[in-house]
């Protein structure tokens, strides 16, 4: 452990706020807004944290301990990922099972908070977030196998390309983004993510709102791995790289959420599929 | 480089049709299809460049992407009236099933001893793929069209399967292969014209109660 591998940890610790802030102008200048501060979540945070937490008489110390396990488990999983030419904080065979394992929990606890509020819309969207990740699973484990086996450009081209179009998609669903989910919407019926917070108010929102930050963060550190060039070991040259390649991520994302509507619930399942599909030729190629 | 990308298409263009649902989006990936295989000989074989691969790559480009689909959805307009696809397997039990159908192409095109210098690895697996995902598309779907692109798809393996041996492979036979399916197409064709006219419907599950 060198003090280069705390530099991934620190990154994500500080600027993952930062990413919503610039999906937020792209989209916004798309629409051809002004848009709200590149800060805006920063401020956001620092709002809710001096707020007061409002609890319904009806849940339990699970509600409480929902956003708390999330924001934890974010952290942990943090220390995992490598970033770009930086190694992870903590590094062993087949950690890649344990921070997909964290990702899991964070979302067990959002899940099991949602369904003790006792409210109808939040089970619905717990039942939602279960079903729609229990098909983004097996094509982030598949997509992290074939990583594994360590495949580069120069010998496989395809194989990339297919397991970045099928860790984007993975990507997107996961944070509840636009061809899956929409972070902006409003209408309980459509809402997958949003839904299941809705009865967090206060510190508790401020750590789902960090915690999911990080989750992206994250997994834009995994999609930036495979596209980003050697540095030749310049620590400086990678700083810059990696933070370019981090907000270039969100600007594509926020380009994808201008130019894409939302998908419907029932066609949702398929383009998941589709993407573990492309995940599993990729990993049939690399094994032959 | 460029033949493993347009295998690695041609597998994905697979995946995409059994997890189609519109009749109309399937031709178009038939068609797709079928140009990539026409460019597919002339890039395998970019070094030795002759009259020969040139004549191939524009007939079947011609053909496959031209022809066929123009037939397919004359054919579609003149007979159908819903445009789904109506299967008799699940779109995503399909997706599954096809992966595990390359997983057994990749298994068998590894033991498959080909006695030619093959232009790419993925060759035979690619080839073996088509064949199995064409002959799945005749049996698990209940359009009639979706049979003729079943077939289509099982003819475009054969010719992938070809292309790896075109040197030793005659001309003619070659140009016969085509010839046979464009006259099946145009027949398929013209069959489904009027299997709609007598039935009011294509679908083929209906087809064994005859008309009084």
């Amino acid at each position: 452990m060198n003090a280069l591998s705390f530099i991934p940890l620190l990154l994500a610790l500080i600027l993952s706020p930062l990413l919503f802030g610039v999906i937020n102008r792209t989209k916004a200048l798309f629409a051809g807004r002004r848009g709200q501060p590149l800060l805006q979540t920063y401020y956001d945070l620092w709002k809710l944290l001096r707020k007061g937490a409002v609890y319904s008489r009806t849940t339990t110390w699970i509600f409480r301990a929902g956003p708390m396990v999330g924001l934890a488990a974010a952290w942990v999983a943090a220390t995992l990922v490598p970033l770009g030419n930086f190694p992870a904080l903590i590094a062993f065979p087949a950690d890649f099972l344990l921070f997909a394992g964290l990702l899991g929990l964070m979302r067990f606890f959002t899940v099991v908070a949602a369904l003790d509020t006792g409210s109808s819309f939040e089970g619905m969207g717990a039942s939602r977030e279960v079903f729609f990740s229990a098909l983004t699973e097996p094509a982030l484990f598949v997509v992290l196998a074939t990583l594994v086996s360590g495949a580069d450009w120069l010998h496989g081209g395809p194989v990339l390309a297919l397991v970045i179009i099928a860790l984007m998609i993975v990507l997107l669903a996961e944070n509840a983004r636009i061809p899956v989910d929409d972070p902006n919407t409003h209408l309980e019926l459509t809402m997958i993510h949003e839904v299941m917070v809705l009865d967090h108010s206060g510190p508790d929102f401020a750590f789902i709102l960090y915690a999911a930050a990080l989750k992206l963060w994250m997994l834009g550190a995994l999609v930036l791995s495979m596209v980003l060039p050697s540095s030749g070991g310049n620590p400086w040259l990678s700083l810059a790289l990696v933070s370019g390649g981090m907000f270039g991520l969100a600007v594509v994302i926020g380009v994808i959420e201008s130019v894409m509507a939302r998908l419907r619930l029932l066609v949702v399942p398929q383009l998941l599929i589709g993407a573990g599909a492309v995940a599993t030729v990729a990993l049939i190629l690399t094994l032959r | 480089m460029m033949t493993d990308l347009i295998l690695v298409l041609v597998v994905l263009t697979n995946l995409k049709l059994l997890g189609s649902s519109r009749l109309g989006a399937s031709i178009r990936v038939v068609a797709a299809q079928g140009v990539m295989l026409g460019l597919l000989p002339v890039l395998a074989h970019v070094h030795e460049l002759s009259l020969h691969f040139a004549a191939l790559a524009v007939g079947t480009v011609a053909l496959k992407g031209v022809v066929f689909p123009w037939l397919l959805f004359r054919a579609l307009r003149e007979a159908e009236v819903t445009r789904e696809v109506e299967p008799y397997v699940a779109y995503i039990t399909s997706i599954l099933i096809g992966l595990a159908a390359l997983a057994a192409s990749f298994w068998l095109g590894g033991r498959l001893p080909v006695s030619t210098v093959e232009p790419s690895s993925l060759l035979v697996p690619s080839a073996l793929f088509s064949i199995l995902a064409g002959l799945f598309l005749i049996v698990a779907r209940k359009r009639a069209v979706n049979q003729v692109l079943g077939f289509l798809v099982l003819e475009n393996g054969i010719y992938t399967f070809g292309v790896g041996i075109v040197a030793e492979t005659p001309f003619l036979v070659e140009l016969g292969v085509l010839l046979d399916a464009f006259v099946a197409v145009f027949v398929m064709g013209i069959a489904v014209y009027h299997i709609n006219r007598e039935f009011d419907h294509i679908e083929v599950d209906r087809l064994d109660r005859l008309k009084g």
